[in-house]
This record gives C-alpha cells, structure tokens and sequence, in this order.
C-alpha cells in the first residue's frame, strides 16, 4: 500500500475548503502578511484535512467521523439577552463572532479593538497574529487562520495594572446553524497585570460551530490570571485553541471550566520564552448526557528554570466522555525546570468514558517533572464515613464531588473568580441532582 | 553495606571495556538463498519438514504482510530496511541429533556465554547457589541446537523442546494454540515472522502440574546479515505454573541485524505464567554504527478465571527496541505484570513499555517501569491500560520512573488510559529525575569512586525490579546494568 | 436503649456474627473485648450500616425503632455514632464545612431547625478546644494530614457536636499514647449522661481504665460468649483470649 494514499475527502472537508476559498476571494484582506498566513493555512488544510484517531493528538476525538456536515458562515444577529455577569467586569461581547459596542472610557493602559477595523487600518499589533505557533499542523487552528476577519484585540500597556477584570463573552445567535472562526489576541506587555475571563455560551438546540483561538503574549514581568467558560449546547461543536508565550519572569495562571457542548476541544499550547516563569494551567470539566469533551495540552519548557503546573479534573455522569491528553515538553537547554501534571477522572455512570493520556518528553537531565493519573468511582468507604455522620447520600455525593473539582478551583488566586466558578460547579450539580 | 560491595565486586570483576558477548563463532552453515518471497518460505517449511497446514498458515501471513506497512508511530528511526538484503534461513551445517553430536564449536559458544548444555555440566554450573536447576533450549541462528533436561521434564509431564520438534511431535496441541494470542496478521513484524519463523521453543504444562524447574531459552545471532525470526508459545494449562528465562546476545557486526520475534502466552484457568527476559543483542558501536533491531511482539492471554502472567525485562541491548510484552485479561480475577528495566546507552534507541487490556471481571495489572538513558540515546515507555465496559472492578496501578544520565539523552512517558466504567480503578505516576548532586556526593564522601556511585545508584532506583527476577537472572542482571552505563558519567 | 437478638451478619460468603444477643440500657457504659479477627469491628460497621455487611437474621432495635431498615445516614440521624479505628481522609472537603453539613443534614432529617452560623461556630469554638484541635485544623480537609492522635481526637470533637445517643467506638485507642488516649478518654468521660449509651470495642484493657465501663463481654468466633462486670476485663488482661478461642474452634 501506499503511504501517501490520501483518503477521499468527506463533505465536511470539502464544505471547508469551498468556504475558505471563497473567504479569500472577499476583501476586506488586510495586509500581504495576513493574506499568505490564510493561503498557507488553506493550503495545509487541503493537505491534512480533519484529523482522525491515527493522528496521535487527536487520539480519542475522531473530529473527521463526528463532523458529518458544515453550515455555512453564521451571518449577523441580533444581540441575545445577555448572559448574568460572571464577575464585575468590563465586557465585550462578540455574537456570531462579530463584536458588539465596545465599552468605552476604559482605565489607562488598555486598548480594545475590533480585527476587522485592525485589519482595515493594517494594525502593527496584527504582525503577532499567527507569529508563534505550534510547529505541527493543527486542523482547528489552520481552519480559523484560514478564516482570520473577526475578533478582538485586547492590549496592555507596559507596566499598567487593570483593576477591572476583562471579560469576552461569545455567543451564538440565530435561528439557523452557522459556523464561527473568531480570533482574539491579548497583549500584555512587560510588567503589566490582567485578569481576563473568556466566556462560551449558546443555545441548547441549535447545531453551531464555533472555533476560537486566543493568542497572549506575556512580556517579562507580566502577570495574567486567566479563566475560561466554556458552556454550550447539547448540539453544538466547539473547537478552541489557546496559546500562550510566557516572558521573563511572568506569571500566567489559567483555570478551564469545561460544561462542553455536543463535542468540545481544547487545545492549549504553553511556551515558556522566557526564564523564571511559572505557568498553572487547571481545570474542572463537568459532563453528563452524551457530551465529549477533549483537553489536550502542551507545555513546552523551552528555556531554563520555568515551573509549570497542570491539575484538571473530570467528572462524567451518564454517556458522557472525558479526554485528557497532556504533553511536557523539556527542551535541551531546558535545565532547572520543575513540571508537575495531574489529571484525575471521577465516573458516576458506568456508561461514562475517560481517556488520559499524560506523556513527559525530556532531553535535559537536571529537571523534576512527574505525573500523575486516576480514574474511578466515589470512594465507597468515603461516601459511608459521610452517611455515618448523617449526610443523606445525594447530598454526600454532591459534597464530594464538588471537593473532587475544589481542588483544581482553590488554585484561582482571585476569591471573586473563584466563588464564581464555584457558583457554577455547584449550579450544575444541583441541576444533575434534580 | 555488603550490597554495595556485591555490586562493586561484581562490576570491576567484568570486562568493561567492551560487548562481552560479541564474538563471532566459525562455522559452517546452511542458509536459504538471501531475499524473502513464497519460495523462501516454502524453503524453510520444507526444511522443517513441516505439515501443509503449516505451510498454508505461512503463506497466508506472508501475503498478508505483503499488504502491510511498517509501523512509524514509535518514536524510533533508523534507515529504510531492506528486507531483500537479509537470510531468513541460517542452520549449522551438522545438523545435531543429541547434546552429543552437536557442533564442538557451538558448545564452545555457549560456554563462552555461560550456558552449559550438557545436563552433567548445567548441574555442577548452575545448582549450588539456590539449589535449582534449569533446562535450557538453545537456538542458534535460526534452529534450536540442544535443549536439555528433557526426560526430566517428560517425568511431569511438560513438554519443553523446539518448535520444529513441537510441530512435528505434537502438531495438535500447536495447531490449537499458535496465533491465538498474536494472530498471522497482528502486525507487520509479527506477520513478518508468522511467515519466515525458523524455531524457537515451545512448552507445555499440563493440568495441575508445577513445573520442576526452571526453564530457559538462550538465543543466539551469529550469522552475518542474518534475521532472526524465533517463536515462542507457552501454555499452562488449567492450574498450572512455569517460570521462563530467556536470554539474548549477538556479535558485534558493523551491519544491522534484524531480530523479529514472537512469543505467545497462554495460561488457562488458575494457572501461572511468568516470563523473565535479559536482553542483551549488541547495541551497536560508540558511534551507533551496527547492532541489532530488535522489534518483538509479546503477548500473554490470561484466558481462564483466576489466571496470571507476570513479564519481568531486563533491556541493555539492541542498536533499537520496539517491544511491548503485554497481557489480555480475559478471565475473572486474573491478573497481569510488567515489571521493566530498559537502560539505555549510546545511540540506542528504545520504545518499550506493555498493554494490560482489561476485559474479564476483578481483573488487576501492576505495572513497574524503571528507564535509564544515558550517552545520546533515547528512552520512551509507551503503555496502555483499557478497562473495558464489562470489566467491572477492574485495578491498575503504574509507576513509570525515567531517570537521566547526561544532558544529551532523552527520556520519554506515553501511557494511555482508558477507563469505560465506573468501577474501574486506575492509578497511574511517573516521575522523571536524575542522579541527585546530594546522593552522589553524599556517596563520593563516603568513599566510593563515581561510578561506584551511580552503579549503587541506579542498583537502588531498579531494585522494585530486579527482585522480580530469578536469583541467577539478578545477579547476571546487576552486572549488566553496571556494564551498560559504563563511561556514563563524564 | 439498643437491643440486639440472635444477629447473623456477613461479608460475602463469610458469615462473621453467628447469633449475637445484645442489651444496652440508656446511661450505660458497656464494653466489648475479644481477639483480634473474631469480629468486633464487623460488629460496629452492621450497627451503623456500612453497604456489603448483610444481616441474614435476627434482629436489632434501637429506641424502639427497627434499626436495619434504615440507610446509613437514617441512623446517624436517629443517634447512632461510630468512632472509626481508621478515620477516612476527605481531601477537599474543609472539617468546618464537614461538621456544619452533617450537624444540619441531621437536624433536617429529624424535621428539626438549621443551626445558624453563628451558633455554629460558637458551638466549635466552646468544644474544639476541649480536645486541643485547633483553628488550623478546623480549616483542613477532613482528617487529611492529621496525626494518628489527632484524627481520633476529630471523632470525639465530631461526637461532641453531634451530640448522639449511643456512641460505638471502634478501638478507639489504637496507635494512641498515653497523654493522647487520656484526652480521647476525657471527651468520651465528659459526654457520659444519663440518656446516652457507650458501646466501647477494644482489643486491650488499657483503654477501660480511662472510659470504665458498667459491663464487659467477652466476644469471640461471632457471639458473645460471658458477661460480666468491669473486674472481667482485668481478669482478661491476665489470662489472654486462648481459652476463648480454643472454645470458638
């Protein structure tokens, strides 16, 4: 046989490829830079296609079986009742991709602006679009460069420490299914502060796709603490990318709540540039009826003396399925590092899936890098020494479970955040418990 | 201390200067013509003398494999192989009736190695220091030249002789198990061998019976451009229990060799296997020019309730590795082990690690992986655990710790687990370290020369391990992991 | 209080009681000694309901009330407290947060009022001390990084707030010094009352100079095999268990 042999493209991959040329037939383009970074992504995509279990990163998603079909680009909308704030924050809301009224008197240090009107006005900040990614081919992400329009750039001023947190909220508005590529770039220049919260939701019915990639770049010094919400319907697919590059000294902490949707993937890439930094990448992903939801990440220890630190937790009640996949990468020169990952599975139903794979790939000796995995049931002799003290079951359960995802959520330094994300690990299980 | 000592005895008592085991032995041999096609392997069925059936099976597995493509996920490369440039066939020319009349220059090579044949020697050799003894089946190239202590065994009940002899003494008992564990078509190399496996050994024990002894297989690469493609198939049958040894060495040669082999596990109900392996091919030279690839299917089927295989693997050897002894845990309650020491050294590179697939109810696996890379090489563990939907209560626990010599090697961890109910419990660590500045110096201080140390060392870090193995395999062992670091530490 | 009669009780196939008669009277202290493995703790785990012990006869009641119909929790409510020998470990879960949720969840199912927060935490300030846990240990999961002595010291504190009617104690002076068992026996001696029963479980006697019992039995091979006052346990401190066991087999 031969190895070349490519199999027939599925109409999802076609659809794909009919749309991404006809997105690179519609100005507004941008600059030559912008232009050859989608070429090149619509190429690569045309090559590799959606990915199936025979590519090792997408092991236990087969994005290639589960997308049987794509509608066509999600048209402007309505803004949809706002969701209830997660916390005070400054929000923008894009819907459909499209940003709505930027707010306005913002603190000093920090910019927003749309993409589109960054393109249009050929932005310096876009040169750092698509300027540090992954160096393997990664469908989610080549698909949204090849549909680079519409997003949001956020930036911080070296040295400016926003008091308000930012919050980006996406939504999915309209009576038809549609597709979604939005990008959004964070800057966050040398010894600047940011909390940021990036929020998914849509409605339960409707069968959307929506990919994001979020890029931050963190100048020496900088520090982000950074939360992500990703809530949607039992109907849609999301396929997010997050990618980080860490400065001098920098320090970025991000924690995933992951509610899914039909099948969700997250993909985060962490890329130490610079020493001394610590990178905390933890999450809870909550997942009952027939959801999948995916988190693979790489952590990559390129230069000396960085920490980083991953701890994701999964809870699965009834068909739901469960993927960890997470990579340490050290470096060569990479001496000095301290890596330590954990991922841990509770199945409520024997129905329920979990797949983890956590890999440590290491060329430099003098590290310390572990990790560590389980699956399996509540502890029956837990459960008892709660019921022991009175607690009826359901509510023992509950008490356990949610000290099961605690300890992932205790690492959010900021209490407001972190009783938020509480608030919603406690609101799901209540709705699971009836 | 007096463990220390041991072990600094017994590396300054070795030649470590070099391959101990890489001399080449001069002999006269028959070979099938160089290159693979239908009639190589009708060349070595009939050689065998083998039943149609048999033939038929090869065949099949060679058009299977003709349709195969190597496998490329491991993270292992080496040049494309020219399967066109190796015999698959090497016999010494006398062909061997008894221990008596086999070549003098093959026992010579054996003693070398330390394996005695004849039964009188094995018995002043190797009983004293446990008290046991342990029959051997030697393969050289490509057939089995002695196995010894046979009518001893015969005495129990279990048969302990070659394939070929199996095949033609025994063809039911083959037929019902050969490639029910590693199907003709499991994988490249697997079909590889299915259809060019020249011999190997074969045992069987029979219902309720403990075998008397230990048993061996001592395997032996001499042959230039030689594959060598052996097959191994063990079953115990109902109630039954067998411990088996094998070991491995090879000259050292500028070229490649190519080592596929298969071994087949079969262990019936309340029945015991365990399979002890010291593999020691030529690793190739400082600069990583020749050495054997060594890729190896293993694979036990715990196939009655109650039943446990246990893999124990020393691996200093071969230039590559691709081997991942592994067990189905098909029965209630069975169990199965991995217990792995792979050192690495110089440009070698190994991907090893084992697959516990539970399917049987209350099933239970313990994995223990310890690697060591040093020099330029390149270690990865690779593994998997799977409990399957009906695999209720099943239990897994996994260390997997890499320890680092050096800053231009690599060591890597890729488990994967998938867990498909509830009760499933897995739990899975591993750590990557290296020798700590503290302990070495807390050592140096107390006398011992570097290397001293980081044999002591590394002695402690696989000592989970090294327990697992037979009294005489540990202490052979021990030695070679001293040797396999030698010139480790700058 | 408790009344036990012609109890037989397994784990799988091994039946562990083998007709056990038991009476408990409100205020007294009754203890029960016997060798290791004849099935004591067994004992604790069917009175407070722990899943895979079944009863297969006989029967118990406890205040008038069928006990083994109810689920664990149901028990607990119902006033029934075991002192684990092994004190489980809940990461995750704060002891305060622990002690709040089981006191109240208690209270609910007895159709009785919440506690309020304050009231709660001036509950724990007044007892916690009494047994030396301190702030920081309140703040920790439940009994995660506690010292032996400390997590035995957790259950008394747990008992204490709970405030149940018959207290079972399960060895409760395993792994204990001498400074930390008198403490243990000091929290057990000061919620003795009038309407409260003890059921202590102890291998040694040691532990009965501290908590004196009003009765002892002799439990040995699933039953009770004599009865008698506190002077047996020192009887049995001389003699051993042997002749108990000879009977047994």
């Amino acid at each position: 046989m031969n190895a070349n042999l490519r199999p027939v493209r599925t109409a999802a991959e076609q659809s794909l490829i009919d749309m991404l040329d006809a997105r690179l037939a519609a100005p507004p383009l941008g600059s030559a830079r912008l232009n050859d970074l989608r070429q090149e992504a619509r190429a690569a995509f045309a090559d590799n296609g959606l990915p199936t279990r025979r590519v090792e990163d997408w092991h236990y998603t087969d994005l290639r079986a589960a997308l049987r079909g794509v509608s066509p680009l999600a048209g402007d909308a309505a803004e949809p009742a706002a969701p209830s704030a997660f916390v005070e924050a400054l929000r923008v809301t894009l819907v459909n991709g499209r940003p709505q009224t930027l707010p306005s008197d913002l603190p000093p240090g920090l910019t927003l602006l749309s993409l589109a009107d960054a393109i249009a006005a050929d932005h310096p900040l876009l040169e750092l679009i698509a300027s540090d990614g992954p160096a393997q081919y990664d469908a989610a992400l080549a698909l949204n460069t090849g549909f680079l329009g519409e997003g949001i750039i956020l930036h911080v001023a070296a040295g400016a420490q926003i008091p308000q947190a930012v919050e980006i909220a996406q939504l999915f508005s309209g009576a038809e299914p549609g597709c979604i590529f939005t990008r959004i770039l964070v800057v966050v220049e040398d010894g600047a502060a940011l909390r940021l919260i990036e929020r998914f939701e849509g409605p339960a019915e409707r069968a959307y796709l929506d990919n994001a990639v979020i890029e931050l770049r963190l100048g020496d010094g900088a520090r982000v603490d950074h939360v992500r919400v990703q809530a949607e319907g039992e109907a849609a697919t999301h396929l997010g990318t997050l990618a980080t590059t860490l400065g001098r000294e920098t320090h970025y902490d991000l924690f995933v709540l992951t509610l899914g949707a039909a099948l969700s993937r997250l993909t985060v890439y962490g890329r130490f540039a610079g020493h001394d930094s610590h990178m905390g990448v933890r999450g809870a992903s909550l997942l009952a009826g027939a959801r999948h939801a995916d988190v693979t990440l790489f952590v990559d220890h390129a230069v000396a003396r960085c920490e980083s630190r991953e701890l994701f937790k999964t809870v699965l009640a009834d068909r739901a399925r469960g993927v960890f996949q997470g990579k340490i990468i050290v470096r060569p020169d990479a001496q000095k590092t301290d890596g330590r990952m954990m991922s841990q599975a509770l199945l409520l139903s024997d129905d329920a899936e979990m797949d983890n794979k956590p890999e440590l790939e290491i060329f430099a000796d003098d590290v310390q890098c572990g990790h560590g995995a389980t699956a399996g049931a509540l502890d029956d002799t837990t459960l008892f020494y709660l019921m022991s003290r009175g607690l009826p079951e359901k509510e023992a359960e509950m008490l356990l479970i949610q000290a099961f995802a605690g300890e992932a959520v205790e690492f959010v330094a900021d209490a407001e955040m972190r009783e938020a994300i509480t608030a919603r690990l406690t609101a799901w299980l209540a709705l699971r418990a009836g | 201390m007096s463990a220390v000592q041991e072990t600094v005895a017994q590396v300054r008592a070795i030649d470590v200067d070099q391959y101990k085991y890489g001399f080449v032995t001069d002999i006269e041999s028959e070979k099938a013509p160089k290159g693979l096609s239908e009639d190589t392997v009708r060349y070595i069925s009939a050689k065998k003398g083998e039943p149609e059936w048999m033939l038929a099976w090869r065949l099949d597995a060679y058009r299977r494999w003709l349709g195969l493509q190597e496998p490329t996920w491991a993270r292992v490369s080496y040049p494309q192989i020219d399967f066109q440039d190796y015999y698959y066939f090497a016999q010494p020319k006398r062909a061997p009736q008894s221990v008596d009349e086999i070549d003098p220059e093959i026992l010579k090579t054996y003693e070398k190695l330390g394996i005695p044949l004849r039964e009188r020697d094995a018995l002043l050799g190797i009983e004293g220091a446990s008290g046991s003894r342990v029959a051997v089946d030697a393969v050289f190239d490509s057939v089995s030249v002695a196995t010894t202590f046979k009518a001893e065994l015969a005495k129990a009940g279990v048969i302990f002789c070659s394939i070929s002899e199996a095949l033609r003494e025994h063809p039911d008992l083959v037929r019902q198990y050969l490639g029910s564990v590693v199907p003709a078509s499991d994988n490249f190399y697997a079909t590889l061998n299915a259809a060019v496996f020249s011999d190997g050994s074969f045992v069987y024990v029979p219902k309720g019976v403990r075998c008397p002894m230990e048993l061996s297989t001592y395997f032996r690469i001499n042959e230039r451009n030689t594959g060598q493609f052996e097959r191994t198939l063990i079953i115990a049958d109902e109630g039954a229990y067998v411990s088996y040894l094998e070991g491995c060495t090879a000259p050292q040669r500028d070229e490649n060799q190519l080592h596929a082999a298969v071994v087949e596990l079969v262990a019936l109900k309340d029945a015991e296997i365990k399979y002890s392996t010291v593999q020691n091919w030529y690793p190739g030279d400082k600069d990583g020019k020749g050495g054997i690839y060594n890729f190896v299917t293993k694979r036990g089927d715990c196939r009655g309730d109650n039943s446990k295989i246990s893999w124990t693997q020393v691996e200093t050897g071969s230039a590559i590795t691709w081997k991942y002894p592994s067990c189905i845990l098909r029965g209630d309650n069975s169990r199965g082990e991995f217990y792995s020491i792979a050192i690495s050294n110089g440009h070698q590179q190994v991907d090893s690690g084992t697959k516990m697939v539970h399917l049987g109810k209350n099933t239970s696996s313990r994995i223990i992986s310890k690697g060591i890379s040093a020099g330029r090489s390149n270690n990865t563990y690779r593994g998997l655990v799977s409990a399957h939907r009906k695999a209720t209560g099943a239990r897994n626990f996994t260390n997997c710790d890499s320890l680092l010599i050096g800053d231009t090697c690599g060591a890597h961890t890729v488990p994967y687990m998938e867990a498909k109910n509830a009760s499933a419990v897995f739990e899975h660590e591993a750590t990557t370290s290296k020798i700590s500045d503290d302990q070495l110096f807390y050592c140096l201080q107390r006398g011992l020369s570097q290397e001293e140390a980081v044999a002591l060392i590394v002695n402690g870090f696989v000592r989970d391990v090294l327990q697992q193995l037979p009294m005489e395999f540990a202490v052979e062992a021990q030695k070679l992991i001293a040797v396999s670091l030698e010139g480790s530490v700058g | 209080m408790l009344e036990i009669k012609n109890l037989h009780a397994r784990i799988g196939d091994k039946e562990i009681i083998k007709g056990l008669d038991l009476t408990i009277p409100a205020g007294e202290v009754h203890a029960i000694m016997g060798p290791n493995g004849s099935g004591k703790s067994t004992l604790s785990y069917v009175l407070s309901g722990k899943p895979g012990y079944e009863v297969t006869q006989g029967s118990v009641t406890f205040l008038g009330e069928d006990l083994l119909a109810l689920s664990a929790d149901q028990r607990a409510a119902a006033g029934i407290f075991l002192a684990f020998q092994y004190p489980v470990e809940v990461p995750g879960v704060a002891n305060m947060t622990f002690l709040r949720s089981a006191l109240n969840a208690q209270r609910r199912t007895r159709g009785e009022e919440e506690i309020s927060t304050p009231d709660f935490l001036r509950l724990v300030k007044e007892k916690a001390p009494l047994l030396g846990i301190s702030q920081e240990m309140l703040r920790r999961g439940v009994n995660v990084g506690f010292s032996g002595g400390e997590k035995k010291r957790n259950e008394i504190l747990q008992m204490a707030l709970l405030e149940p009617k018959l207290c079972v104690l399960d060895e409760a002076d395993s792994g204990l010094d001498i400074d930390a068992l008198k403490v243990v026996a000091d929290g057990v001696n000061g919620l003795r009352a009038a309407d409260r029963a003890f059921l202590v479980i102890t291998h040694y006697q040691r532990l009965l100079d501290y908590i004196v019992p009003d009765v002892v039995h002799v439990f040995a091979a699933g039953r009770i095999v004599r009865t008698g006052g506190k002077e047996l346990a020192l009887e049995l401190e001389e003699t051993g268990y042997a002749a108990y066991s000879q009977d047994a087999a």
